[in-house]
């Protein structure tokens, strides 16, 4: 324990393609503690898995060396510490790039406590019988086909990590809240029976973890709900004492808004029934939440409860699923829509002569179904872009797709414009399953020295 | 124009897998039990008919001046293999703002 009376952490980043310069900021001005990168979307642990396998040196977020050299100066100059799951699926890869960062930077030797344990590939493999949670099939209906298996790990082996007095933490899978209740807990010396600190802690993390968007970001409205600034929008803190209060801000002169209505927002995002948000940490009840506005770009968040965590782990298996391909062309003018939906037929028609077959087909008119569907009563828009998509075990019948609707160009209703080039990429799909506590073993290494 | 969702809330989508939850929270304490008796599951369902399978659960949030509306399958199959362009269903709560509610206070004579 620390013994400080409030303890200060920043989110500086919310997603693998978060911007860059906020966290900078943040680092620079905020007057933080903790600096948390949060880089990991459901499907990225996969994504970084496959690219293991081509480089076993890779398999850390790509972003992790621009980030780091963008902070390191001052987060090392001002002693902040930092805590990521930028690790993905290579964690120990991830921490040598970050020493090498800071060697290049002149920073001397940094040490990096590394989480590992939430790959539990081999454990899942050896269980085809697990449940799939989202179809209630047995893992061996995907078993050849899986490319990772990651747990959701907590706060408390990240808090083991931040004992070590490494001044940066990295760590692959773990609960995006986990990030930032970690240093709650390491520095008020908070254990899983003090659920209504734990409670608080894991609110205030879901409400940090998607930086921008407690901020303004994914909220501005014109004329109904304005953002100030929102291109210089700044990235959150939380303000946490000991009793579990806290107060969210963000970085001071930066853009944005941070009121009752952006907090609501982020609140409720991502979250199923509000009694039960299940964490590796507790089971979140956001049902008696108080927030309210302290001053201006200033709430406090009051009233989260918490039962205690469960005995399972989240686990999500990524596996190869085909090939996805696509193409797109657009149409102007005069019944632009019309030969939009006549390229469609054509191409349709075209594939189906060419034998190919798809699990899933779509055609959207872009500028009229493409984001919410064909209710049939829309007005006809002046020009539309036709876009199709497929996906499919076969890489050819994906490909086809994309090389069927550009050869619209020549081949099809007049007056057609702007095809791309056909685009395939592979499937990472994933499932999820729950894996009972005790088979998850969880460890912390150092790269360097202390 | 009639009363949308729009005029009386704000609306936030998240993703989870093929399930899109959909925020519909208040700017202001008094009308949370209006959408309360009109923005019935049935009526989510109905806006999001052609988009998604459903089944919709909506849940309460007093304290927020909120609701929470859980709509299975919506995503296409989910993020990773959906082929839609919006893959995280990010911009579904444009829908739920359009829903049109009925008039808050009918008249006796329309009967």
């Amino acid at each position: 324990m620390s013994g400080r009376d409030t303890v200060r952490i920043g989110s500086g980043a919310g997603t693998s393609d978060d911007r860059m310069t906020p966290a900078l900021e943040l680092a620079e001005r905020g007057d933080i503690d903790y600096l948390v990168f949060e880089c990991l979307a459901e499907r990225t642990v996969a994504r970084e898995n496959f690219a293991r396998t081509q480089d076993p040196g890779k398999g850390y977020s790509p972003s992790l060396p621009e980030r780091l050299r963008m902070v390191l100066p001052a987060c090392i100059g001002k002693g902040i510490r930092i805590v990521s799951n930028m690790g993905a699926a290579n964690p120990v890869g991830g921490a040598r790039a970050a020493r090498r960062e800071a060697r290049e930077l002149g920073l001397g030797d940094i040490p990096v406590a590394v989480v590992l344990g939430d790959d539990v590939s081999t454990i899942v493999r050896s269980r085809p019988e697990l449940r799939i949670l989202e179809n209630g099939e047995p893992l061996e209906s995907i078993l050849p086909r899986i490319v990772s298996a990651n747990a959701y790990l907590g706060a408390d082996v990240i808090c083991e990590a931040l004992a070590t007095g490494a001044q940066i933490v990295l760590t692959g899978r773990v609960a995006d809240p986990s990030l930032f209740l970690a240093p709650m807990m390491h520095e008020f010396g908070w254990s899983y029976d003090d659920l209504p600190k734990i409670a608080q802690g894991t609110a205030a993390g879901h409400l940090l973890e998607c930086t921008a968007s407690v901020t303004g970001g994914c909220f501005g409205w014109p004329g109904k709900k304005d953002v100030p600034d929102m291109a210089r929008i700044g990235y959150p803190f939380a303000d946490v004492k000991p009793d579990g209060s806290i107060s969210i801000g963000k970085t001071p002169g930066s853009g944005g808004r941070l009121d009752v209505m952006t907090c609501t927002e982020q609140q409720i995002y991502e979250i199923h029934d509000p009694t039960a948000y299940i964490t590796p940490d507790c089971v979140l009840d956001i049902t008696h939440i108080r927030l309210t506005q302290e001053a201006k770009d200033r709430v406090r968040v009051e009233g989260a409860m918490a039962r205690p965590r469960t005995d399972t782990y989240k686990v999500t298996v990524g596996y190869t699923d085909g090939y996805i391909g696509e193409g797109e062309v657009s149409y102007g003018g005069i019944d632009a829509v019309a030969r939009a939906k006549w390229a469609a037929d054509i191409v349709k028609e075209r594939l189906r002569l060419r034998g190919f077959t798809y699990e899933d087909f779509r055609v959207d008119l872009i500028g009229i179904s493409s984001l919410h569907g064909d209710t049939g009563d829309r007005p006809e828009s002046y020009e539309v872009r036709l876009r199709m998509a497929g996906r499919s075990p076969n890489r050819l019948a994906a490909h086809a797709i994309g090389f069927e609707v550009r050869a619209m160009h020549l081949n099809g209703p007049g007056g057609a414009g702007g095809a791309c080039e056909p685009r395939v990429r592979d499937v990472l799909a994933v499932k999820s399953l729950l894996l009972p506590r005790q088979l998850v073993k969880t460890q912390v290494v150092v790269e360097g020295s202390l | 124009m009639s009363l949308r969702v729009y005029d009386l809330a704000h609306s936030r989508t998240g993703d989870k897998g093929n399930t899109a939850n959909i925020s519909v929270i208040c700017y202001q304490e008094k009308d949370w039990e209006f959408l309360q008796r009109e923005l019935t599951p049935e009526r989510v369902m109905e806006a999001f008919r052609h988009i998604a399978r459903g089944p919709v659960r909506r849940y309460e949030l007093r304290n927020l001046k909120a609701f929470n509306f859980v709509i299975d399958n919506a995503l296409g199959g989910g993020v990773t293999v959906s082929l839609a362009q919006d893959i995280h269903g990010k911009s579904l709560c444009s829908v739920m703002l359009g829903i049109e509610l009925p008039d808050r206070e009918p008249t006796a004579a329309l009967r």
